[in-house]
């Protein structure tokens, strides 16, 4: 480096972290790791550890316990990592570990010394004696750049990052000049996590070349995607990858001042970050002359009210200003004036945790991975009917049928794939003949999808494509800030028309008017969030529009799903006699008994929960749902039988 | 002064109007509900003043849009008339026309544009949307009329530029966004009643209350 001071006081800080790091390891303790996250934490991993505390306690093994962020694997929590190398075994990660199971595999392990092969999912690393994660699709099939950390390293402890090569590469960045750093990012052709793949160099260059004394970089937190929780993620597992990112970012632009907006429905990101941002500044990373450099970065943590649109950058200024978030017209960008008059940029939070690996590794290595015109990988929170949901890094240009067949392990329930939403509801539903786009910011827009932040939402044959779209227009309807015209009306009218059509009341001409009012609304609309808030209802006319058709002309819903629209009855002849164990379940008392001792369904009564479909016995297997209503057969209930009939007291 | 041409007539303007403010001056109507001259930025909500230029592909804001020498511009294309006549009905689907009780100067604002761009006042194909709010709400030193608001946001602006703390301003969100005022009561009111907000709407969903008597 050609900085000597800016060296030492790195070499130094490194020097000091490892041997932090390396002294507790030393110490021979067994370390149990215990991913501490949100979702976590709401499958049970706070009993889980109180429960591996008391019973390491009881049997007297000192252990040290670790909480670590997310490893992407929701579908496993709560997900218990035992590291203890004097056991003779590799580190050992076990999944579905509630309080019950921590307390027999603690005891197993460190009393017989089995490790309970039952709630294995994989050693961690290679070995005779466990068979290692790596044989999963899952674990090999992904490629982790900005997810590398997670769930490896305790969130809360800074050193554990900079022993593991956290922050070199701020300090490569500052060792130079800021234009080579532009340089570096815009050869390897990064482009922008939130949705819109902007070139993130170009949006840098651009605010280094506006003219002001004063610049902010500001990393947009502001995840609002319904299923989509990957920033959240990032945030609480590696925080400081963002950091340094951030960093880093401001350094290149000129800018001196720094925020994180991050809603404040993320009480735990909010907190990791709060104390990432102290232990940073107090390792003089970030603050004041970093790292002894002329280079000051003031990093505050706002907190935004949860309003989805809020996550549109010019909205998101406003809303830090203090007024009430609703977006502008662009041009001016905020490249240009943005908060407080002063040039911006607004990062996401995978754009900015991908700085790091890019500036360590150069953008030659970046360029190896993905595609010519997206490279890197592509981070996304898979959910819906999928077996193995959650997080899920994958080089850009993987196939959505290998993300979802191969990598999440495909359809539960021996059913049949539909549709994926990509991109929240930004984007749009694709149907099975597009299964082999690959995934990059280029493909999916020309499917009629979006790359959008990140939520992928699987869907299977029980799925209304109808009542998908009603959901996400809903939703956007809602969270219009109420600015321009059409996003405010226009997607009420789309609600109106998709509320019915679900109800069975759809009108012929609706399709048509829906269709016009769509292209219109994207067209027209003032803000990201309105020209693509009708994706759902065009991609979803455009791929399944016999479904929609289905609805209006014959009542009937496809999938069976619209509640109006189906009816539920038990098939006489299958029915046994005697048994009565729907019965009890139906929570109107719709259920009767016929005269030959069989059982009913009054439909006048019935309010279509389903339960007596679950309460049936497989044997049986009586009760059938069928869409329209009209094709459930009419028994009439005996006069002197039970409750009056619905509306006739 | 630089020249730019409008629907095949040539206007002068300066360097650093926007397009809608040239044309304004020069006599030649854009639809438009939203912009308001003293705005340093334009607010582009009411989504009516599109208009086609040789700079761009698709139809944009006139509000938006600086003039350039030279530029062309359309106001009567096929394109921008779809658009405007399509955010036209939206806004009649929501504004419940009532010319025999309205308060405001026949013809009005809207009546002009639906003349202008050739359609009625009625939302058709689109439906008249309901809203859950009260018909009038009470706003201290006026009465509001949500089913008259288009929402085009000059009262807030004017507020704005008078009163440093905003008390009037939006509140709730989508199509329940209505225009509410911080405080009630008469003592420790945020406004002076000036009234420039009540002057400023298009629609009469603003309209002063009668002075107490004084008994």
């Amino acid at each position: 480096m050609a900085n000597k001071t800016l060296e030492a006081r790195f070499r130094g800080l490194r020097r000091e972290a490892e041997r932090r790091v390396q002294e507790r390891q030393r110490e021979g303790v067994p370390t149990i790791s215990i991913v501490m996250s949100t979702c976590a934490l709401a499958s049970g991993a706070a009993e889980t550890r109180d429960a591996i505390k008391e019973t390491l306690e009881r049997i007297k093994v000192p252990a040290r316990i670790v909480p670590v962020g997310c490893m992407g694997h929701c579908y496993a929590e709560p997900l218990v990592v035992i590291d203890h190398p004097a056991s003779g075994f590799p580190p050992i990660c076990y999944h579905r570990i509630d309080a019950g199971i921590a307390r027999v595999v603690i005891r197993s392990f460190f009393e017989d010394g089995d490790p309970s092969f039952e709630y294995v999912l994989g050693a961690l690393e290679e070995n005779d004696l466990v068979p290692p994660v790596t044989q999963f699709p899952r674990f090999n099939l992904e490629e982790r750049v900005v997810m590398e950390l997670c769930g490896r390293i305790d969130p809360g402890d800074i050193q554990e990052y900079i022993a593991r090569g956290g922050y070199a590469a701020l300090a490569r960045a500052l060792d130079g000049e800021p234009e080579s750093v532009i340089d570096t990012i815009e050869r390897s052709g990064l482009r922008g996590r939130g949705g819109a793949g902007f070139p993130t160099g170009r949006k840098w260059r651009l605010a280094r070349s506006a003219r002001s004394e004063r610049k902010v970089v500001i990393c947009n937190a502001d995840e609002g995607d319904p299923g989509a929780y990957m920033d959240r993620t990032i945030l609480e597992s590696n925080p400081h990858q963002v950091l340094e990112g951030l960093a880093i970012a401001a350094y290149a632009v000129g800018a001196d001042e720094a925020l994180v907006y991050v809603r404040a429905e993320y009480p735990l990101a909010v907190k990791t970050v709060q104390k990432a941002v102290r232990d940073a500044e107090a390792c003089s990373l970030l603050g004041r002359g970093v790292l002894g450099t002329a280079f000051d970065l003031k990093v505050s943590v706002f907190q935004g009210s949860g309003a989805f649109v809020c996550g549109e950058e010019t909205a998101l200024i406003q809303s830090v200003e203090g007024r009430r978030g609703m977006p502008r017209h662009r041009p001016p960008y905020p490249v240009e004036k943005g908060l407080w008059g002063r040039p911006t940029v607004v990062n996401n939070v995978k754009t900015l945790a991908s700085v790091p690996p890019i500036v360590s590794k150069g953008a030659d290595w970046f360029r190896t991975i993905g595609t010519e015109n997206s490279p890197g990988t592509a981070i996304f929170s898979v959910v819906g009917n999928v077996k193995h949901p959650g997080l899920v890094e994958v080089p850009m240009g993987t196939s959505l049928r290998k993300l979802i067949f191969d990598v999440c392990g495909g359809i539960p329930g021996k059913k049949a794939f539909k549709a994926v939403q990509i991109g929240g509801p930004s984007g749009g539903c694709l149907p099975e003949r597009f299964l082999d786009t690959p995934i990059d910011f280029d493909s999916l827009a020309q499917a009629g999808a979006m790359m959008g932040s990140g939520g992928m939402v699987v869907m299977d044959q029980d799925s209304c494509m109808v009542d998908v779209a009603r959901y996400f227009v809903d939703f956007t309807q809602k969270e219009s800030c109420g600015k321009c015209t059409f996003c405010r009306i226009g997607t009420r009218h789309l609600l109106v028309m998709l509320d019915r059509i679900t109800k069975g009341e759809g009108r012929e001409e609706d399709l048509e008017i829906m269709e016009t009012l769509s292209h219109d609304i994207k067209a027209g609309s003032l803000c990201g969030l309105g020209k693509t808030a009708p994706n759902p209802v065009i991609t979803s006319l455009r791929y399944f529009r016999e479904e929609y058709e289905a609805h209006i002309r014959e009542r009937r819903c496809p999938a069976l799903k619209c509640r109006a629209l189906v009816a539920f009855y038990i098939d006489l002849e299958r029915c046994a006699r005697g048994c009565d164990a729907c019965v009890g379940c139906c929570p109107v008392e719709a259920i009767f008994t016929t005269k030959g001792r069989k059982k009913a369904i009054d439909q006048q009564r019935c309010v279509k929960c389903g339960e007596c479909m679950v309460a049936c016995p497989p044997e049986y297997n009586a009760v059938f749902k069928v869409s329209p209503p009209e094709r459930a057969p009419v028994i009439e209930r005996p006069p002197e039988n039970g409750p009056a009939p619905a509306g006739n007291p | 002064m630089i020249r730019i041409t409008v629907d095949g007539k040539e206007i002068q303007t300066e360097q650093g109007k926007t397009i809608l403010q040239a044309c304004l001056e020069n006599g030649i109507y854009i639809p438009n509900l939203c912009f308001l001259e003293t705005r340093e930025q334009p607010r582009a909500s009411c989504r009516l003043c599109f208009v086609e230029t040789s700079d761009a592909e698709r139809p944009v804001t006139a509000c938006t849009e600086t003039v350039r020498d030279g530029l062309d511009v359309r106001t009567n294309t096929e394109a921008v008339r779809r658009l405007q006549r399509t955010a036209f009905k939206l806004i009649m689907s929501a504004h419940h026309c009532t010319p025999k009780t309205c308060p405001v100067a026949k013809p009005c604002q809207l009546m002009r544009i639906a003349r202008h761009i050739q359609v009625g006042l009625n939302p058709r194909p689109l439906e008249t949307l309901e809203r859950d709010v009260q018909e009038e709400v009470d706003l201290t030193f006026f009465t509001y009329y949500p089913f008259r608001c288009v929402m085009c946001g000059k009262c807030v602006d004017v507020c704005r530029d008078r009163n440093e703390r905003n008390p009037l301003t939006f509140a709730k969100r989508g199509f329940d966004t209505v225009v509410t005022f911080f405080g009630s009561g008469a003592s420790n009111l945020p406004c002076d009643d000036c009234g420039a907000c009540v002057a400023v709407c298009p629609t009469g969903a603003l309209i002063p209350k009668p002075p107490p008597s004084e008994s």
